[in-house]
């Protein structure tokens, strides 16, 4: 591979740009009609419009990206997160244009994007999951029949959602009566297809997942775990390596069961393995992200590992560069994903951002923003992930406590004052918090 | 009066029909935007005159949605 198409915007394909220069590849960024002033589309050494704003002309036109890819001589493509990174189909006909589509094999991407087929797999290879109805529910009488069995609270899902959209928690039957059809129609509305299944909610949970690799010489190694606990709306904003208040016991097994997921279906490339770990540390497998996760940078924070240069290497046919004896772990690493968000509602707030000062300190910012630059409503809201990583958690906390309090920005609305409130808060700063804390705290706020 | 989206955005759900009466306030279309769903209230309370877009329909900001009549 010498040249590689990105099929991403904004940070994410600035990170994988960074990446490329420094292994001495090429690189092409695409681009829609409103992101052609963003700093990635000049950090490339060529740059390609795809179509127009919405997303579904431009960074999901799965024929001109290959095209846009062939005309540009790139021999490879990666596809960062969300868009197509995790879309079979995708990486079928990139495959078939004959370039490396730098990720897991096709099939391997529709096994664990389909939750029922990826669930199913993982309970016949010996992992523990939770209870769940056994493949897709049809209709609202039967949800409610299986439902009764499991025992409220209940998650009800998209077999094809992702990202934290297409699911629905209910605590009733009169809750499951309301959601279900509406979930339905959004899941065929989404990701066109219409399954849903049924999952035990587990309260006070924490949600703690495991970087993997696998090469095709059938390695694994695992690069430690990350505790996604802090969500709003079912997504991550902050994230954490070590996961706090993890026994030794239970972090090793939590591993050895991200390892054992990847090795079920001979995995290749880098994934993420999530699981669910209840308060007294039982770990259920959650799911698969079968691509590059939003908040690998604190894994590489803490052991010096390019992730995105494992993910070229792995895809070139290279065996994973080191082995499980040679990875290790050093410090604590906190990202925060800045949002353009009012910090109350956590409804999006696009704009021109007039002004962006980043704070004091040592801390590594991933963002595809800058001052003038325009937050469109066409994409996600985040504008920025900053990167912490000390000696301990208690020097990462107070490293962002300073950074925040001495940022500014002004022309769009940030969840940054609500990372002020979390990082006073006694139970982050004990560690001894589970995925119900923000909202806590956003109810106070 | 007509009521108008707050922020670009697909039409996700539309939940009221053509001649319904609603009140002030009212969730009446579900817009999706930037990964979530934002719901657009009727800002008085009167009856659905005519409804301007479709579901899956692009909007932008201002954009009318739908007409009512006190």
């Amino acid at each position: 591979m010498k040249r590689i198409l990105i099929a991403n915007r904004g940070e994410i394909a600035s990170r994988i740009i960074r990446t490329c220069k420094k292994m001495g590849l090429e690189t092409v960024a695409v681009y829609s009609e409103a992101d052609k002033s963003l700093e990635y589309v000049r950090e490339a050494d060529w740059s390609i419009c795809i179509g127009k704003a919405p997303v579904n002309l431009s960074y999901l036109r799965i024929d001109q990206i290959i095209d846009a890819a062939l005309q540009y001589d790139a021999d490879g493509i990666h596809p960062g997160y969300g868009f197509l990174s995790e879309n079979g189909d995708f990486a079928e006909k990139v495959k078939e244009a004959g370039l490396t589509f730098i990720g897991p094999k096709p099939e391997i991407l529709r096994l664990m994007g389909d939750k029922i087929t990826a669930r199913k797999t993982m309970a016949n290879a010996g992992i523990p999951v939770l209870p769940a109805s056994s493949g897709a529910v049809a209709s609202l009488s039967e949800a409610l029949k299986v439902a009764k069995e499991i025992g409220y609270p209940v998650m009800v899902k998209a077999s094809g959602g992702g990202g934290g959209i297409g699911m629905a928690l209910c605590r009733n039957e009169k809750e499951l009566e309301t959601n279900f059809a509406s979930l339905k129609k959004k899941a065929e509305k989404f990701f066109a297809n219409g399954e849903l299944f049924i999952e035990k909610y587990v309260e006070n949970a924490r949600h703690v997942e495991v970087q993997v690799f696998g090469d095709s010489y059938g390695n694994v190694v695992h690069v430690f775990e990350r505790d996604c606990s802090i969500q709003r709306r079912n997504q991550k904003v902050v994230e954490e390596t070590p996961s706090p208040n993890l026994s030794e016991a239970g972090r090793e097994r939590l591993c050895q069961l991200g390892v054992a997921v990847a090795k079920a279906i001979q995995y290749e490339n880098a994934g993420t393995v999530e699981f669910i770990v209840d308060e007294k540390e039982n770990i259920y497998f959650l799911e698969m992200n079968t691509r590059l996760q939003v908040e690998h940078g604190i894994t590489e924070a803490v052991t010096g590992i390019d992730i995105v240069e494992w993910q070229i290497r792995i895809a070139k046919g290279e065996s994973i560069p080191l082995q499980q004896k040679e990875i290790f772990r050093n410090g604590h690493s906190m990202e925060f994903r800045i949002y353009a968000e009012h910090p109350n509602t956590f409804f999006p707030s696009p704009g021109t951002i007039m002004v962006l000062k980043w704070g004091e300190g040592q801390v590594r910012i991933d963002t595809g923003y800058h001052e003038g630059d325009s937050v469109t409503p066409f994409y996600d809201p985040m504008i920025a992930k900053c990167i912490f990583h000390e000696e301990n958690r208690k020097q990462c906390l107070e490293a962002a406590t300073r950074f925040f309090r001495t940022t500014e920005w002004e022309g769009i609305q940030t969840n940054i004052p609500l990372f002020i409130e979390l990082l006073g808060n006694d139970d982050f700063k004990k560690g001894q918090y589970t995925t119900q804390l923000l909202n806590k705290l956003h109810r106070r706020f | 009066m007509e009521i108008k989206a707050t922020m670009a955005g697909t039409v996700f759900q539309i939940l009221v029909a053509e001649g319904e009466t609603v009140e002030k306030g009212q969730t009446v279309v579900l817009l999706e935007s930037m990964k979530m769903e934002i719901p657009i209230e009727a800002e008085m309370s009167g009856k659905v005159k005519e409804i301007l877009v479709a579901e899956g329909d692009f909007v932008n900001e201002g954009d009318g949605l739908l007409a009512l009549e006190a």
